[in-house]
């Protein structure tokens, strides 16, 4: 290639293809995964460690506790994790029976919580999963009494980081004979999910609502409420209002199994963006801590956790990350991928049902490829991994218990990082909109 | 035997729920003085006959399980929401989304039902001795909902399988909603489903509403 040749920033070629195709096919492009554009992020914030003002912890020996309970504020019986990163909502459909089984058996060998999707609760998750969340969502699609009353905890969904103010959405090909039958529809249509409950409106009728879940489940199950991050600051002052024991915040570089491009890439806000606006809501209330915050949307590695439950979550929820410690996106499906035109690293045709790894699919074929037992260790592994490198981080900064971590602890690289996250600029004590 | 009757004016909601879910509840219960409190028996799991005398608030009778649920009075929104199986039966009016996304048994209204009445059903029957708001059969699924009466605007908007009946004016049908040809099997079902809802209906009168699929796959002329 010409060496003199100038890509444009504008047009580059990722958007020169999108012109192109959407001027052959007339139909906008869907796809899987979350927002691929570069956003401001936990990368752009740095621990300060110890020093001469600040004691750490051996790095190796002294106790750093991470376990954290969830549910304290209304639920006869909250869930106490191990650890403080859960497996996020994602529906058996968009993923193998096996896949739902590897995250159950990964999550409660790491002795954390996994969570059902839109379609209802199969018996594969709900048997290898310890702690399982059943997650309550405008389709109803499985929503079933028996499930509700067997699960540890009910997640009212709201919306989704990737698509807030958006419906689910399975393409047809993975509209399978079980598929549609747990969800009512005909097999093999192009299901689509309402985008808003069907009888309520309005945090008024939230509260309502969350009292009667309660009265079926006589009060024993803690209730969350998961909103996708927008208005984020309001939108937890209403849940809490309404009675959540739980509010889950998920960023916009969270997962989705189908969803417009458009969408994903154009709608809602940086999870780095959202925390600390749920923090301050809580902390306005009095309940930080009380009502508890679990936090998702690229979280990937243990500096993640730690940055996360530093500027106040208490939890962070993995989906993205723990698909990609399933086999995901491996090298090994290099050429499969190249076949269905991407590569692996790069695949995100979740929607297709032609996963070559098994897991985004309902081929009986393609889903045999995962071995849930296998990929329940290798979950399980990179959950260790990031309580390990969580703790290793809160041990540098002296902490005992991850939940000690604090935005004191932080410091920002960039001024948009640091006006989000509210903490400084490294080497200054600017917050910018804060401090002059 | 009489029933065993719960005063709501003395009891909170809470403690005759829980009494409802006792592990051997007694058989026939009677409610009063419900003064439009919400989740008024819901989640029950058992066949329990409950009578509930005057107004009920949201969710009465919510996911409901083999029960017979009785409100001599009007419910308010969500009534039999998620429903599963049983029977519930509302002497009077209900407020918005009566019905929604039940799976299964009956709902009987005998006045008339709000908007979105049967969003979302998943196989339950639903049959409205009055008129049906707009959006009624919003996205349903399965089942069948009979109204007596009239319907209003965007009836079965992008509907599923569920079957839709009307004897009066539908003032709109919603997208991809349909006016079907009444066979003889469909007389046959809507005479079964009136009579299980005791009135005195003619199904000669009705017409046949349905999906006309043409929303199911994704096409660019899908974009209303």
């Amino acid at each position: 290639m010409n060496e003199g040749l100038r890509e444009s920033a504008t047009f580059d070629r990722a958007t020169i293809h999108a012109i192109q195709r959407a001027a052959a096919t007339g139909v906008y492009d869907i796809r899987g995964w979350g927002a691929k554009r570069r956003l401001p992020h936990f990368d752009d914030l740095l621990f300060l460690g110890a020093s001469m003002s600040r004691y750490p912890l051996e790095g190796y020996r002294e106790r750093c506790d991470t376990d954290v309970v969830l549910g304290t504020r209304h639920a006869r019986h909250p869930l106490h994790l191990d650890i403080p990163v859960t497996i996020a909502g994602m529906s058996f459909g968009a993923l193998s029976a096996n896949a739902k089984e590897a995250l159950g058996r990964g999550a409660t060998a790491a002795g954390t919580s996994t969570t059902t999707g839109d379609g209802g609760m199969t018996p594969e998750e709900r048997g290898q999963s310890r702690h399982l969340v059943y997650q309550y969502l405008p389709s109803r699609y499985g929503m079933n009494p028996d499930d509700l009353r067997k699960a540890d905890a009910i997640e009212i969904v709201l919306g989704q980081g990737a698509k807030p103010g958006g419906g689910g959405m399975l393409l047809g090909q993975k509209v399978t004979d079980r598929v549609a039958g747990m969800r009512t529809l005909p097999v093999g249509v192009d299901q689509r999910s309402a985008c808003r409950h069907p009888d309520w409106t309005g945090p008024d009728d939230l509260t309502i609502k969350i009292v009667e879940l309660r009265e079926i489940t006589d009060w024993e199950k803690p209730i969350y409420v998961k909103v996708g991050a927008t208005r984020t600051y309001y939108d937890v002052k209403l849940a809490v209002h309404a009675g959540a024991d739980v509010v889950v915040v998920d960023g916009m570089q969270g997962g989705t199994a189908a969803t417009q491009e458009v969408f994903i890439e154009h709608v809602g806000i940086p999870t780095l963006a959202a925390l600390p606006q749920a923090v301050q809501a809580l902390q306005e209330l009095g309940v930080h801590r009380k009502v508890q915050l679990i936090v998702s949307g690229g979280i990937r590695t243990g500096a993640d956790v730690a940055k996360a439950i530093a500027l106040g979550a208490d939890a962070v929820a993995i989906g993205t990350a723990a698909l990609i410690a399933l086999g995901d996106n491996h090298p090994r499906y290099d050429a499969e991928y190249r076949a269905l035109g991407s590569a692996a690293g790069f695949f995100d045709d979740f929607q297709d049902g032609r996963d070559p790894a098994g897991i985004t699919t309902q081929d009986d074929e393609l889903a045999d490829r995962l071995d849930p037992e296998e990929g329940g260790r290798r979950l399980a592994n990179y959950l260790r991994v990031l309580t390990m490198e969580a703790q290793t981080i809160a041990r540098a900064c002296g902490k005992a218990h991850l939940h000690h971590l604090e935005p004191e602890d932080l410091v920002a690289l960039t001024i948009e990082s640091a006006a989000m996250a509210r903490v400084p600029l490294a080497g200054t004590d600017w917050i910018p909109g804060r401090t002059r | 035997m009489d029933p065993m009757t719960v005063d709501l004016a003395a009891t909170p909601v809470r403690d005759l729920n829980q009494a409802l879910h006792a592990p051997e509840p007694e058989q026939r219960w009677r409610v009063r003085n419900p003064r439009g409190a919400h989740a008024i028996a819901c989640g029950l799991t058992r066949p329990l006959s409950v009578e509930i005398d005057g107004h009920v608030g949201y969710y009465c009778a919510g996911m409901n399980q083999h029960a017979a649920v009785t409100v001599n009075g009007n419910a308010g929104v969500g009534v039999a929401e998620n429903m599963m199986s049983g029977t519930v039966r509302i002497r009077g009016n209900t407020s918005q989304s009566a019905g929604a996304t039940a799976h299964g048994g009956l709902l009987v209204i005998e006045g008339d039902a709000a908007a979105r009445c049967g969003i979302s059903m998943k196989g339950v029957d639903i049959v409205v001795g009055g008129d049906v708001g707009h959006m009624s059969a919003f996205m349903g699924q399965a089942g069948r909902l009979v109204v007596c009466g009239d319907a209003g605007d965007a009836l079965g908007d992008s509907l599923y399988e569920a079957r839709l009946y009307v004897k009066g004016a539908v003032k709109s049908l919603g997208a991809d909603c349909v006016e079907k040809p009444m066979r003889d099997e469909h007389l046959t079902e809507l005479a079964g489903l009136l009579k299980a809802a005791e009135f005195d209906e003619d199904p000669a009168a009705f017409r046949r509403y349905g999906s006309a699929r043409r929303l199911y796959h994704f096409k660019i002329d899908n974009a209303y």
